[in-house]
């Protein structure tokens, strides 16, 4: 059995070593908020918070997540409200057919948290790691611009990946 | 009609479900009972199939069944093509699943149904496959000499020619006082999207209804191809498209895949899903822009273009694509652009080669072409000695002559026309914008090691492909409206768009518009789908179509209650009231609804320009974008701020295409592109300096709209563009691109070339 | 492309791990995975036995002292990067781990997971390379270090035996007044590189370049020193005249491979320049 937590929940799953945490976090917990693009960690779809830092899921086993606190992009969010991440986003257009997108506000939600006071050079070295197809990148490094307000004194969003 | 919504910037509905990771795409879905389908692809490029032995594969635990060719009583169906659905094509379309011979690397051999994805691979490895390997056709040269034939009943692997032409090509020629000709190749590469394709298909035996999942961009017409394949009737398929990573030409086409699913679900009687893994989307989505050009232009003296002929070829890989024809038909008949030729002979040959077939990716065939021809013009400029940006003002369409014809294609005879435009408008802005005047000072200047270099383009994009879409509206009990659309959303964001659309068509506030409900069969009647930029133009002008005739029943339905005539009924936004100031709530007609088309022949012809600064590493080859403008005029703009975005994002793609993207073979037909790090995708750090502009100038004349088709502009001027700042970059040495992509080391190539060839005296 | 089947063990001792190594032909251990999982995805390897050696105790410190910087084996590249001391203690080092993949990588992958890779165009056994590092391993027959100029064989080949575990990478102490360049290009921010080149220098009192070193990584199946371009400059007064020199005698002492990404004329060229711009920024650097 491994056991982890997953966006808050302590979860106990029984998988092969071979199963990746991303498969296991979308077919074995149903999180289906983490995509797979590529299997082969180029594209950064698969992006979750391991202890606050953001990994590429499809290359890390579900066995090596035992004992961590794992974050997926449903942990990141809210029932009924959209956190300044993703308002900054929507404002920018910075998404559109969706794919990346959960790997993106991870990624972001990571880099923010840590530094809040990133330049649009940093952001993009940031972001390099995950590939978007449908926007050109352009308007999502001016939402994790913005964003950056809402991570810096009263509106921390926090550095361990918890919801706010 | 009320703009209230239309041309605003509204934040769009579906980002609610996207940004939480909400959205549903098809591998999301779980359905009890799954069983995994994996498919079993050619190691081969060319051969006969001896054997496929399977025993080993189902003595695995978890494999339940291994589905080839041998159990399709009659063969295995084959795909026919949705356009240009020429007799000359029946020999070279798929099967879905191959039988008699392998034809690619990547072609189906047989599916795997498992307990899991991974258990289904591991029955890969243990299936036998004896191929009799046949000499693989790898380029034009190997496909036109004929000793290696794909298709032996064929005789040929030359599948056709098209040929575009418009007045006498060959007095234009004769009597020209200048004429230059140049070979140019754009390389292969696609519209690889981040989602990979998926299909999950439920057979329902009891009430023989077969239901498919993961359907996008034409449902409508892939329901009927299986429908006919599977022997079902179409209304015992639902089509259900859900949320989509991506379309750009490449998905919701109809692949094997399409057929092999639901194939199995049928014969195993459980949920079958097939989800596409990158690597088989590297060698089995749609491969698309691979195209040669031998073209000559004739001018005046004083640059005005004569006339345009030559040869054009098209790679299709090994079989014709449901939409395969599309890029080659148009290299040869949009090559002229926005541009006056009054004479045009250009031929568009068809080969078929040993690689994945080939489909469309946006801008089909025109970005191949505005590369050739945007080359071709600065070439020409060079050496007439007229400025670049003057040649191609005066040689451009003219609002007072349209609609303006471009050349006829044959076969398939098929006219087209630019609608409307004033295109030294967009061009003029396009450089107040960017700032040529000033930044033409650098061109071919040397600064602190990079030498820098402008370009411009100018282009049209077609649009609003009929022939028709359809459209319904439908009052639900709280007083709100759902919409339904034939429409596919491939993440262009037709939940909003069309809200803003209905919202001001019905003159309601947006938040009564409920839902948009797009793309799947069960919405409207008969639906066609997302392409050739048609959503806005046909989709939008269907639902006004829809709403009027929703208002006309609603009006009529009042009437009958208020006892008046219709035509008097006032319809509010919360009830409709007679002459007599009689009223009833709107809820009391819930239920109502009105189903609406839009038929059309013509295209639309969005219009613009860009231009580029680039700056050029002589030592490493890397090219770097300093600024680049692209402007637009789309005729309506019903959201600017989608539309930007459509803007960016392809000509994102379109940089990718132009400096990365290549998609590479050997000689023995093995795709050597394998993985994401072979096949480079633009990432955030590589094109940070890109602005655009669009434009509501113009409308067009052919919709009740006014809209024009826009979501390929950014792309197809991008290739043409890249390369003639580069070259322009580069005069020192006397370096042209002919090729794409401008890769590093291929630009340093060139200026090795170039420095050899001074050196020679040359 | 989903992994093949294989068993896993995670030990809490150096010693448990060597002996599963050791007992398990077909067993390969497992750091960040950053490297091997992707060759599992694309089961190009298929290993019966994974070695997870996450939980080894002591082997994640960095440890700086007279005689050098100490990488433990499971340093990862975001550790290397936050320690603020190895700005001083080893600047190349950490010059060549900013080109290292990408944010989410560099958060999993580890200095012994890139050793024990060797990816030809891999920034990290280049720096072992170009400064005469040592790679610290333990096996069953014990403990041994290696030099990283014998260490890498080829390719993705090194010289541990199946059954050894790299502990840590030694690096000898930076002199404060040294003077480096690292120049790196690659197709795409983060991809691996065409070509690189880690240069460093020290000055004799008459300005002269003493101790001349140049390391070149994706020119070659390994990352390897080049004599002949250190013989340039080395005693030398470093000129555009020696630079120009140098750069040509790197381009004339590699054998690049051609491949779908670059010929190997390109690379040939590449590394010149390489070589070059980082001579140029040892001059320019500032140093403390």
């Amino acid at each position: 059995m491994t056991r982890f937590e997953a966006n808050g929940r302590a979860v106990e799953v029984a998988v092969e070593p071979r199963m990746t945490l991303a498969d296991c976090l979308r077919d074995v917990l149903r999180l289906t908020g983490t995509h797979i693009g590529c299997e082969h960690g180029v594209c950064g779809a698969c992006t979750v918070l391991v202890d606050g830092e953001a990994v590429r899921a499809c290359l890390m086993l579900a066995v090596q997540a035992e004992g961590r606190r794992v974050t997926t992009v449903e942990g990141l969010s809210h029932d009924d409200t959209l956190t300044p991440l993703q308002q900054a986003f929507r404002k920018h257009h910075a998404l559109q057919c969706g794919f990346c997108t959960p790997g993106m506000i991870t990624t972001a939600h990571a880099l923010l948290s840590e530094e809040p006071d990133c330049d649009a050079d940093r952001v993009r070295e940031v972001l390099s790691g995950n590939i978007c197809r449908c926007t050109g990148y352009i308007p999502i490094i001016e939402a994790v611009l913005e964003a950056r307000s809402a991570y810096r004194g009263d509106g921390r969003a926090g550095d361990d990946g918890e919801r706010r | 009609m009320r703009n209230t919504f239309i041309g605003a910037a509204i934040e769009r509905r579906e980002d609610l479900r996207f940004l939480r990771g909400r959205g549903q795409y098809v591998g999301d879905l779980a359905p009890n009972g799954l069983l995994h389908a994996v498919v079993l692809r050619s190691a081969a490029a060319h051969g006969r199939i001896r054997a496929i032995d399977a025993a080993a594969a189902l003595k695995i635990p978890g494999v339940h069944a291994v589905i080839t060719a041998k159990d399709m009583p009659g063969g295995p169906p084959i795909i026919p093509m949705r356009l240009q659905p020429l007799p000359a094509f029946k020999p070279f379309e798929q099967p879905v699943i191959a039988a008699d011979k392998v034809r690619y690397v990547g072609e189906p051999l047989a599916l795997v149904l498992a307990d899991s994805a991974a258990i289904g691979e591991d029955a890969l490895e243990a299936i036998a496959v004896d191929i009799e390997a046949l000499p693989a056709v790898t380029d034009r040269a190997g496909a036109q000499n004929g000793g290696s034939l794909l298709f032996e009943a064929a005789g040929s692997n030359i599948a056709l020619e098209f040929r575009a032409t418009r007045g006498d090509a060959a007095a234009a020629f004769a009597g020209a006082a200048y004429r230059r000709r140049e070979r140019l190749k754009v390389q292969r590469h696609f519209g690889l999207t981040l989602e990979p394709r998926g299909v999950l298909a439920e057979w329902d035996a009891a009430q023989g209804r077969l239901r498919v999942f993961g359907a996008a961009k034409v449902p409508f017409f892939n329901r009927r191809i299986l429908a006919a394949q599977i022997g079902l009737p179409e209304d015992a398929i639902d089509m259900v498209e859900n949320d989509v990573g991506g379309g750009f030409g490449a998905r919701g086409e109809f692949y094997p895949e399409d057929f092999l699913i639901p194939f199995a679900a049928r014969q195993v009687g459980r949920p079958v899903k097939w989800i596409e893994d990158r690597r088989e989307n590297l060698m089995a989505m749609n491969h698309a822009r691979d195209a040669e050009a031998d073209i000559e232009i004739a001018c005046a003296a004083d640059g005005t273009i004569l006339g345009l002929r030559g040869e054009t070829f098209a790679d299709m890989g090994a079989y014709m694509r449901t939409n395969g024809a599309v890029g080659a038909r148009n290299v040869a008949q949009f090559m002229s652009g926005p541009y006056r030729i009054p004479a045009i002979d250009i031929a568009a040959t068809l080969v078929m080669t040993n690689k994945t077939p080939v489909g469309t990716y946006r801008g089909p065939g025109r970005f191949e072409t505005d590369f050739f021809r945007e080359r071709l013009f600065d070439m020409v400029a060079n050496e007439l000695g007229i400025d670049r940006v003057e040649f191609r003002r005066r040689n451009l369409v003219a609002e007072r002559e349209m609609p303006y014809a471009l050349a006829t294609i044959t076969p398939y005879e098929h006219k087209d026309e630019l609608d409307s435009g004033d295109y030294r408008i967009t061009l003029a802005r396009c450089l107040a914008e960017f700032g040529w005047t000033e930044k033409a000072k650098l061109q071919g200047v040397l600064i602190d090691g990079r030498y820098h270099g402008l370009a411009l383009g100018c282009f049209i994009e077609g649009g609003g492909a009929g022939p028709k879409e359809s459209a319904r509206v439908a009052l639900e009990p709280d007083g709100a409206i759902a919409v339904y659309l034939g429409s596919s959303a491939v993440g262009q964001g037709v939940e909003t768009v069309f809200a803003q659309i209905a919202a001001d068509a019905l003159e309601l506030p947006i938040e009564r518009i409920r839902a948009v409900f797009h793309g799947s069969t069960g919405y409207v009647s008969d639906g066609y789908g997302a392409y050739h930029s048609r959503s806005v133009v046909m989709g939008g002008s269907a639902l006004l179509d829809a709403a009027e005739k929703f208002r006309a029943a609603l009006r009529a339905a009042a009437a009958q209650r208020l006892g008046c005539d219709a035509r008097a009924v006032a319809i509010g936004e919360d009830n409709v009231a007679g002459p007599d100031g009689r009223a009833l709530p709107l809820t009391d007609f819930a239920g109502l609804s009105a189903e609406g088309a839009f038929h059309n022949k013509k295209h639309t012809y969005t219009y613009g320009a860009h231009a580029a600064h680039v700056t050029v590493d002589p030592k490493t080859g890397h090219v770097a974008i300093v600024d680049y403008v692209a402007v637009e005029d789309v005729g309506r703009i019903i959201n600017p701020m989608t539309l930007n975005g459509q803007v960016i994002g392809s000509l994102v793609q379109g940089l990718g295409g132009a400096f990365l993207e290549h998609l590479v073979y050997d000689e023995n037909g093995q795709l050597l592109t394998g993985s994401l790090m072979d096949y480079r995708l633009p990432t955030a750090s590589d094109f940070p300096n890109l602005r655009s502009i669009v434009l509501d100038m113009k409308p067009s004349p052919i919709n009740p709209l006014g809209a024009k088709g826009a979501g390929e502009g950014g792309i197809i001027p991008a290739g043409g563009v890249i390369a003639n700042a580069v070259a322009n970059s580069l005069t020192a040495f006397g370096a042209e691109p002919r090729e794409l992509p401008l890769s590093p080391p291929r630009v340093w190539a060139l200026l090795e070339e170039a420095r050899m060839g001074n050196a020679n005296g040359e | 492309m989903k992994l093949p089947a294989f068993d896993y063990a995670c030990p809490a001792t150096l010693a448990e791990a060597v002996t599963l190594l050791a007992a398990n032909g077909d067993a390969k251990a497992i750091a960040g995975g950053q490297s091997l999982v992707p060759m599992l995805a694309f089961r190009v390897a298929a290993p019966t036995l994974l070695v997870d050696l996450a939980r080894l105790p002591g082997l994640d410190r960095i440890a700086i002292g007279a005689d050098g910087v100490r990488l433990g084996a499971l340093v990862r590249w975001r550790d290397i990067l936050a320690d603020a001391r190895l700005a001083r203690a080893h600047p190349l080092l950490v010059a060549a781990v900013r080109h290292v993949a990408h944010y989410q990588i560099r958060n999993r992958g580890t200095v012994g997971g890139s050793l024990a890779h060797a990816d030809p165009a891999a920034e990290l056994p280049g720096i072992a390379v170009a400064c005469d590092g040592e790679i610290a391993v333990t096996g069953t027959a014990g403990a041994r270090v290696i030099a990283a100029k014998d260490f890498f064989l080829g390719a993705l080949t090194t010289a541990l035996a199946p059954d050894e575990i790299i502990t840590e990478l030694r690096l000898p102490a930076w002199p404060a007044a040294r003077r480096f360049g690292f120049e790196e290009f690659a197709l795409r921010r983060g991809d691996f590189a065409l070509a690189a080149a880690a240069v460093f220098h020290d000055r004799a009192a008459d300005g002269r370049a003493t101790n001349a070193h140049v390391g070149v990584i994706g020119v070659g199946e390994r990352p390897t020193r080049l004599p002949s371009v250190e013989a340039v400059f080395d005693g030398a007064r470093i000129d555009d005249g020696v630079i120009a020199r140098a750069a040509a005698a790197a381009s004339a002492a590699v054998d690049p491979p051609d491949d779908i990404h670059a010929s190997a004329a390109y690379r040939r060229a590449l590394v010149g320049t390489m070589v070059e711009r980082a001579l140029v920024a040892a001059q320019q650097r500032d140093q403390p």
